[in-house]
């Protein structure tokens, strides 16, 4: 839309015939859609305004955010990698497959999305605890899961693997099942089938998917915080550093805090743009509303 | 008449944002008659300020205690954010002094009014076979502390760093996590995730006897643990705050604190 036009519409909506009583409720509507926006808008800003302001530096000796750096970014690739190791095999078998209590399976894995991620890490610890249903006969090898890194990647798979799930299932019910019969004819192994017909037709949702899964599993921190404890190098990823300097250094909390948007703010972007948004209908949007 | 029903549906519509404002004016005017004091208090506190702020809230009709329990270091920096409250019950001299230093206490209100001994902890079935506190440098215990800033975790490297170097390098060797507060650490070891803990006398309360066991700590290495109360200087209920210090203080305060395992403070 090109400016005279949109200036044109908007003349002409002033001169549509409107009641008192429309004009009110409309201005009364974009007042409360001001406020909601200047919300949302409002934290970011100054969150990144008090982490620019803040004065003094961070002590040389203070490894905290690098370790925490390298430690998030090393225990979410884990678990991304997990997720696309399992997680296509088990969107593939609910896209397709014929099994009793699929749809049971099918909310349960979805679950963790709404699951208030400290009650994750309960449940983590009740089934991967040293006195938990699995953990304990492995406590009894000498193999502890709790206050490793390893606990981190658990609690950020179980956290984060629906989002990919949800996005490779919903995908792959829609590939058209005629591709695969013509395929099958054809005498192509399922592997075939699926890595050169279902594969090149979903792997936009798929990457799309995993970054929002990788986005969440960057985030993760009730469940970390209870089932993987609070280490620095160990288990201390940047949201957990994020709240754990509060007590001890801003400056350290505020430099975490805007690296995480920052990753998460492209992370966003990424998948927006991968799911083929319009980014010019969107600045029309946003320049029409400001 | 249609016309005549659709404006007065209007006028009724354009009506509903008033008629919650008043709504929201009026619950608020009934609730001026009850004084609410916020007590921000460590979380070793957690049993024995829920009492006192029950027995207080009894003694003084129209006044309700909201009590916030953390470790003393969180408190301290959600108080120099500018969290409002009105009582300050720390378990160390260092978080009072953070907010003297900041303002948001006036120097000289601070007064001690209790004191603690600091223990070892193990799990009920102790797994690791823990029987002295020289074995928590032994290699392979999986050994929980608070985060640096809370004050048990000061109390704990006080008493570490009076202890022989190899020692010392062992014990934090051995450490798989570090909490926000000591009633985290407890909890920790309550579900047996960890082996070992260092925590307050008064954490092992009666609810934990059969999940925790308690190893003491050498009466000529142990450390006592001075806590501090102090009505804050921007609190809106001063005569309530000061009340609730004194009631503290009181006898009556006193011995709900000694039956939650508190000493009275240091002279």
């Amino acid at each position: 839309m090109d400016v005279r036009t949109r200036t044109r519409s908007r003349y002409s909506r002033r001169f549509w015939p409107a009641s008192r009583g429309d004009r009110a409720l409309g201005l009364s509507a974009a007042v409360l859609a001001v406020l909601l926006a200047v919300f949302f808008i409002l934290p970011f800003v100054a969150l990144v305004w008090r982490a620019l302001t803040l004065e003094g530096q961070v002590a040389a000796g203070d490894l905290s955010i690098v370790s925490a750096v390298v430690l998030s970014l090393g225990t979410t690739a884990a678990a991304a990698a997990l997720i696309v190791l399992l997680g296509t095999p088990l969107a593939y078998f609910l896209a397709r497959g014929r099994f009793p209590f699929k749809r049971a399976l099918s909310v349960l894995v979805e679950l963790p999305i709404v699951m208030p991620p400290v009650v994750a890490g309960l449940a983590l610890l009740s089934a991967f605890g040293r006195r938990g249903l699995v953990g304990m006969p492995l406590a009894e090898l000498g193999f502890t899961i709790p206050f490793t890194t390893l606990a981190v990647v658990l609690a950020q798979v179980f956290v984060s693997a629906p989002f990919y799930i949800r996005a490779a299932q919903s995908r792959f019910e829609t590939v058209p099942r005629e591709y695969e019969d013509a395929a099958a004819v054809d005498g192509a192994s399922r592997w075939a089938i699926f890595r050169l017909v279902i594969l090149p037709q979903s792997s936009r949702a798929l990457v799309g998917g995993l970054i929002l899964s990788w986005a969440r599993a960057l985030g993760e921190f009730g469940a970390t915080l209870l089932f993987a404890g609070n280490l620095q190098g160990r288990t201390q990823t940047m949201p957990l550093l994020v709240y754990g300097a509060l007590e001890r250094d801003l400056r350290i909390t505020f430099i975490t805090a805007l690296i995480l948007l920052g990753l998460a703010a492209a992370a966003f972007l990424l998948t927006r743009w991968l799911s083929g948004a319009d980014i010019d209908e969107d600045g029309d949007f946003s320049a029409g509303s400001g | 008449m249609n016309k005549h029903k659709l404006t007065a549906q209007l006028k009724s519509d354009r009506a509903w944002p008033l008629l919650l404002i008043l709504a929201l004016a009026a619950c608020h005017g009934g609730q001026v008659k009850t004084q609410e004091i916020t007590v921000f208090a460590a979380a070793s506190l957690t049993g024995a300020f829920s009492e006192i702020a029950a027995v207080f809230e009894a003694e003084n009709e129209g006044v309700r205690v909201l009590l916030n329990f953390a470790g003393s270091s969180q408190l301290a920096a959600q108080l120099t954010e500018g969290v409002p409250a009105d009582v300050f019950a720390s378990a160390n001299a260092t978080q009072i002094d953070t907010l003297i230093a900041a303002g948001w206490i006036d120097p000289g209100m601070e007064i001690p009014f209790a004191a603690n001994r600091l223990t070892v902890i193990v799990p009920a079935d102790n797994p690791a076979g823990i029987t002295a506190f020289e074995d928590l440098a032994r290699p392979g215990i999986a050994l929980v502390l608070a985060v640096e800033g809370v004050p048990v975790r000061e109390y704990t490297d006080e008493i570490v760093a009076g202890m022989p170097p190899g020692f010392r390098d062992g014990f934090y060797a051995n450490l798989v996590s570090e909490e926000s507060n000591v009633r985290q650490v407890v909890a920790k070891i309550a579900l047996g995730e960890a082996d070992a803990a260092v925590v307050y006398d008064s954490d092992v309360t009666q609810d934990l006897t059969g999940q925790v066991h308690r190893i003491p700590i050498p009466e000529e290495r142990n450390v006592t643990a001075a806590y501090l109360i102090a009505p804050l200087a921007a609190s809106r209920h001063r005569t309530q705050a000061q009340a609730f210090v004194d009631f503290a203080l009181s006898p009556a305060g006193q011995t709900i604190l000694a039956r939650w395992g508190f000493s009275p403070p240091p002279e």
